[in-house]
This record gives structure tokens, C-alpha cells and sequence, in this order.
């Protein structure tokens, strides 16, 4: 199993667009991920609804879980996607 | 039978007259299940309306663009969301049929999102969008969405969604009138981007049937249910009129008899130069420095912001150009500035008050600007933003006087400043009034409260008093005032705060030359006339009401003066 906590880097939060762009990260991952809060219960990263669901704003952390072929590949890639301003990505 | 007129707020300036047509409502869920014999078929027919919704959103995408095809893009995600399709799945399982269970589940992911608050409002508008497409589709009954009587119409609706609203037909919609909304919401950016009349946060919508003849005037916020034939010609003449002095209009502001008014436009950063370079723009008053400092890790250095300082100096040769520093604050947080969360970030440390905390951050701006002025002929100032007193204008001044900034200027936006102008004046060169924030902080409503959107009308007499304030400062000091706010692209408003002593109005470029071209027609004595009137009205749409019907000539005693 492959495990990361990380810190939000979007200026506005995981909402709207940085939301979209994180699914559709998950979605073209090798492993299935899944996001949570720390002391929360984790939805599936490819999940929109769910990813707005956690209202995690910028500074919160997250912790990011996948198992079995192509987890670490696919926890490391997301990983990094969340540390970063996807309100800048253009 | 008597025509009605009602109002709201305008957010497209135009005027158009025509039938009501309203955005068809959303379809009826029965309200009983049908029965469902195979539940994995069932289950597959609601993922598939899901599915043809998600690549009709994508479709729109592509021809919408820009910030409207993110939104529908997120939208589409949301349509193919595994979370939702199980959700549905559970329910079909459990006996319910596709479209009560798409609604039950679709309901359960809105719940929570209405629970988070604040930034999700927005999405909870596009899962009831989709929830009508889906259950529209599942049901087999027409998409609801933007009407085609085939002919002209005006639409009406409660509110526009993303998805209507971005790929509407300039041709066949003439105007827009909803019930809801703000200045700043979907609905008021695609209206004046499109060039279609609108008005929005109008309650009298609500009351409007198809068929209806309406005359829309989205300048003012006005609309006429069944107006006569008299009024439709004198809105047709005054639209012509207005085409033909804007037509006929150029060179720099001034009014009739020469008085002159700069007219200035705001802009985001270099990618808005292009779209500034109006025929007859004086400079900018407003050169907003945010782009350079948000989303980014580490703040931008000397250089770099010296090179895209003077790419927009270098464009605007000859000419003014005002460049407001930082104005940032809790809601739009740095990572490289320490800011702790606040409970109310409209009222903490922001604009200039971020310099107490890091007046390194202040500097360093302030000496890019000095260096990218010095290699151009622009005539650059600076102003500082969320000034309180005249301590915080002498201090700025001070500094950016010894950081090699020659014209210095602070902007009016909370009332302290207003009240005090003289004090500051007497520290400055000049000041700009940003009646957005101005409102907010008078009227002590959030500028993101749509439903407070009357209380934030430019209008309001409390915020007029203040400006008029601010103008009698001016003058006696001999030193500008300027507006940059919202309200210096209402022509009819530009002639109010003409007459309250204002000498330049800074405003998005597509609104000059309808500014330019009211002024040109009304003396100086008359915009002065003008401002009485509107100071003396009880109320923000009386004010306006007021000045409409002066400028329009029904008040013959402004005019003969």
C-alpha cells in the first residue's frame, strides 16, 4: 500500500477547477487512489462530487491511499498535483 | 391597459423591446416509481441519460470557450462521477426506478455541498442543472433550456445556468431579465460580453408570461411590461441617438461645453493592452498588479515585474498610466506572506495594510515600477489601495517618493477616506475613488452577497454624498479625483459624478465610448444639475429614476439650465 499526506497548495482550495483537474489526474492513474482527510473517511479520487465533497481549502491536509499494481506511481503523481497552485496551471 | 414599469439592476447597457419568452422549467418528476423488472438495465439507463448529458456539456464546452467551458467542463465530470453512478445504482437496486433515483441520489451529493458553504454555492446551481437534463432525458420530454419561438425574444428566467447562458444567439436573444443575480454573476459578464441588453435581481420577473410585450433598458435596470406605442419609439430614438453620438464621438473627454474629463481604462496586466488601445483612451487609471503576485510560491522579483510593468508603459507612450500596488488580502492569500486566518477578511489586513506585515513586498514594487517608468514615456503614478487616513496616505507618499515615484496617489474606498479627503489631499497628488469597495464598506454589505445587490448599487445616496465629499476636496485643493470603480461606466452615472467634482472616470474599455459620447452632449452646469437631483433623491432607484428622466429631456428645467 502506498500512502502520502500532503498539504493543498490551491490558492482557493480544492474547489471548481483545480477539482476538475485533480479527477482527471486520478482517472488516467495506472492504480485507483483515494482521498481523505486525516481523521476522515476517503472518497475515490476520480470522484468530482466527492472530491468537492471534502471542502478541503488551501493549507488543509490530505491523505492520499492506493493498493496494488501502480500505486506508488499513481500516489506520487497526485501527491504532487495537490502540493501545487492548479489555480495556476493553464 | 396602462404599461408597468419595474426595475433592477442593469448589467448590459442596450435597449431592445420585445415578446417574453421564459427559460422552459425543469421537467416533473412523477410522483410515483414505475415499476422496474430488470434492475441492471435500469441501472444502465440511467448511466446512459447521465452519459449523453455529460457529451452534450462537452459539446458546449468546445463552443463556449474560455471561463464559461471550464464550468461546463466540471460539469460533464460531475455527470460521469463513479461516486454518483454507485449512488444510483444503490438506489435502483432498492427498488427505485432511473429518474427518482438520479434525483435521490443527485440530492444527497447537494445536501453536502449546500453543508460546505460559501465557494460551493455555484456548484450546487450545476448539479440542479444536471439533475433537469438527466430526469428531462430519462423521461423523454424536451431538454428545458433557452426557448425558440422562432422569432425574436426577450428571455426571462428565474436564473441562467452556466450551460444556457454560454452558448446563447445574440440574434434571436434580444434581452435578458432574471429574478435573481448580481453585477458580477454569469449571467451580467456573458450579457455585456455578448452586447445583450440585461437586467438581473428584478423581483417583477417573476410575473412575466410568455408573450408578454417587454421594453428592456439594460443601461439603467428598467423594464416596461406592455409598453405603448409612444415609449417604444422614444427607447428606439434614444438608442438611435446614442448609436449616432458614438458614432460621431472621439478624442478626449469633455463635456459639451468643454470641460474636460479624462477618460481612462482599467486593466488586469500586459494580456489586457490590446483590447485598452481604445480610440481616445487617456491612459489607464487603474493598472491592477494582482496577476503578478497571485498563485505563484514565491513572490515575483524586481525584475520581473519591472519588465512587465513596462510592457504596458511602453503601450501606453504619451499617455497616464496609474498603477495600483498590491491589493491583496485574507480572502486571496500569498504563500510567501504570513497571513493568519481571519474571521473577516474584507475588514483585515489587506491592500496597503499588508505593508505593516511585509514592507519589503511594498518596496520592491515600488522600485520595478520606478525603474520601468524611467525607461518609457508613459506618465506613470501609483496609488495605494484600502487607505483609512490621512497618516497611511502621508506614509505611502512618503515612501514612494523616496523609492523615485514622482505622482502619488491613494485610493477612496472605505469611508474614513472619504470623510478625511481634505487631510489626505493634502498629502497626495491625487485620488481615485473605487465606489465598488466604497459601497460595500457605506452600505456594510459584502460585495459577493448577490442578494444584497440593491444595497451595492452605485447609487445610494450615502455613497454619492461621500463622492460629492471627496469632489469639494478636490477643487479645493486643485488636486484630481478620480473614479474607478463600477460606477464609471454608467454614461448616466459618469454625468452625476462629473458634476460632484470628479475630473477622471477609469472603466472597462468596451464602456468608453458610450461615456464619452453622453458627456460630449450635456454641459458642464448641466451634469452639476444632474448631481443635485441625484443627491437629493431618497433612494438609489429614485436617483436614477431622477436623472433618467432628465437626461431623457422630460426634465426641461435641467436642461434650459
Amino acid at each position: 500500500m502506498s500512502e502520502r499526506l500532503v498539504k493543498v497548495g490551491s490558492r482557493v482550495g480544492l474547489h471548481a477547477r483545480p477539482a476538475s483537474l485533480f479527477v482527471q489526474a486520478a482517472a488516467a492513474q495506472p492504480a485507483v487512489v483515494t482521498i481523505g482527510r486525516p481523521d476522515g473517511d476517503a472518497v475515490d479520487a476520480r470522484s468530482i462530487l466527492g472530491v468537492l465533497g471534502l471542502g478541503a481549502a488551501h493549507g488543509d491536509e490530505v491523505v492520499l491511499r492506493a493498493e496494488g499494481e501502480g500505486a506508488d506511481v499513481a500516489v506520487a503523481a497526485l501527491a504532487e498535483l495537490v502540493a501545487s497552485d492548479l489555480d495556476a496551471v493553464q | 391597459m396602462a404599461s408597468l414599469e419595474h426595475h433592477g439592476l442593469g448589467v448590459s447597457a442596450g435597449i431592445a423591446v420585445g415578446p417574453v419568452a421564459r427559460l422552459a422549467p425543469g421537467p416533473q418528476l412523477p410522483a410515483h416509481d414505475a415499476p422496474v423488472a430488470d434492475t441492471a438495465a435500469e441501472a444502465r439507463r440511467a448511466t446512459a441519460a447521465l452519459e449523453a448529458v455529460a457529451a452534450d456539456l462537452e459539446a458546449r464546452a468546445a463552443t463556449a470557450g474560455g471561463e464559461a467551458a471550464d464550468v461546463l467542463t466540471a460539469q460533464a465530470l460531475m455527470a460521469r462521477d463513479p461516486m454518483l453512478a454507485s449512488g444510483i445504482a444503490d438506489r435502483v437496486t432498492g427498488g427505485r426506478d432511473a429518474p427518482h433515483a438520479v434525483d435521490a441520489a443527485l440530492a444527497e451529493h447537494r445536501a453536502a455541498l449546500v453543508a460546505l458553504g460559501g465557494y460551493m454555492a455555484e456548484r450546487v446551481a450545476d448539479l440542479d442543472d444536471l439533475r433537469t437534463r438527466a430526469i428531462a432525458h430519462l423521461l423523454g420530454v424536451p431538454m428545458p433550456g433557452v426557448p425558440d419561438p422562432g422569432h425574436p425574444f426577450v428571455l426571462v428566467a428565474t436564473d441562467l445556468a452556466p450551460a444556457d447562458t454560454a452558448t446563447l444567439d445574440r440574434d434571436r436573444v434580444v434581452a435578458i431579465v432574471t429574478e435573481r443575480g448580481g453585477p458580477t454573476d454569469h449571467t451580467a459578464i456573458l450579457a455585456k460580453s455578448l452586447g445583450i441588453p440585461a437586467v438581473v435581481a428584478c423581483a417583477a420577473a417573476a410575473g412575466l408570461h410568455d408573450g408578454d410585450e417587454l421594453l428592456v433598458d439594460g443601461g439603467v435596470g428598467r423594464i416596461v411590461v406592455g409598453p405603448d406605442r409612444a415609449q417604444v419609439a422614444d427607447a428606439q430614438r434614444a438608442a438611435q441617438e446614442l448609436a449616432a453620438r458614438r458614432a460621431g464621438s472621439h478624442g478626449p473627454g469633455r463635456t459639451a461645453d468643454g470641460h474636460p474629463v479624462r477618460l481612462l481604462v482599467n486593466i488586469g496586466g500586459p494580456a489586457d493592452v490590446d483590447s485598452a488601445g481604445v480610440p481616445g483612451a487617456q491612459g489607464v487609471g487603474l493598472f491592477r498588479t494582482e496577476f503578478l503576485f497571485l498563485d505563484r510560491a514565491t513572490a515575483p522579483t524586481r525584475d520581473e515585474q519591472e519588465a512587465l510593468y513596462r510592457e504596458v508603459f511602453t503601450a501606453f507612450a504619451g499617455r497616464r498610466v496609474i498603477v495600483r500596488t498590491l491589493d491583496v488580502g485574507a480572502d486571496k492569500p500569498l504563500a510567501y506572506v504570513d497571513q493568519p486566518d481571519e474571521a473577516n477578511p474584507a475588514l483585515g489586513v489587506r491592500g496597503l495594510r499588508l505593508a505593516r506585515r511585509d514592507p519589503g513586498l511594498l518596496t520592491e514594487q515600488l522600485l520595478a515600477i520606478a525603474a520601468a517608468a524611467a525607461g518609457t514615456d508613459a506618465e506613470v503614478g501609483v496609488m495605494a489601495p484600502m487607505v483609512a487616513t490621512a497618516a497611511e496616505a502621508r506614509d505611502f507618499a512618503a515612501v514612494a517618493r523616496e523609492h523615485g515615484i514622482d505622482r502619488v496617489g491613494v485610493m477612496v474606498e472605505v469611508p474614513a477616506a472619504a470623510l478625511c479627503a481634505t487631510e489626505i489631499l493634502q498629502h497626495v497628488d491625487f485620488v481615485s475613488l473605487g465606489t465598488n469597495d466604497l459601497a460595500q464598506y457605506t452600505l456594510g454589505a459584502d460585495r459577493l452577497a448577490g442578494e444584497l445587490a440593491d444595497l451595492l448599487d452605485p447609487w445610494q445616496p450615502a455613497v454619492l454624498r461621500l463622492v460629492a465629499m471627496v469632489g469639494e476636496a478636490g477643487l479645493a485643493h486643485d488636486k484630481p479625483v478620480g473614479v474607478c470603480g463600477e460606477a464609471a461606466s454608467d454614461p448616466e452615472l459618469a454625468l452625476v459624478l462629473t458634476g460632484l467634482g470628479v475630473s477622471s472616470l477609469s472603466m472597462a474599455a468596451a464602456c468608453l465610448p458610450d461615456v464619452r459620447a453622453t458627456l460630449a452632449a450635456h454641459t458642464l452646469e448641466q451634469c452639476r444639475a444632474l448631481a443635485q437631483l441625484a443627491l437629493a433623491a431618497p433612494s438609489a432607484p429614485d436617483a436614477r429614476a431622477a436623472v433618467h428622466a432628465a437626461v431623457r429631456g422630460e426634465g426641461a428645467a435641467v436642461a434650459s439650465g
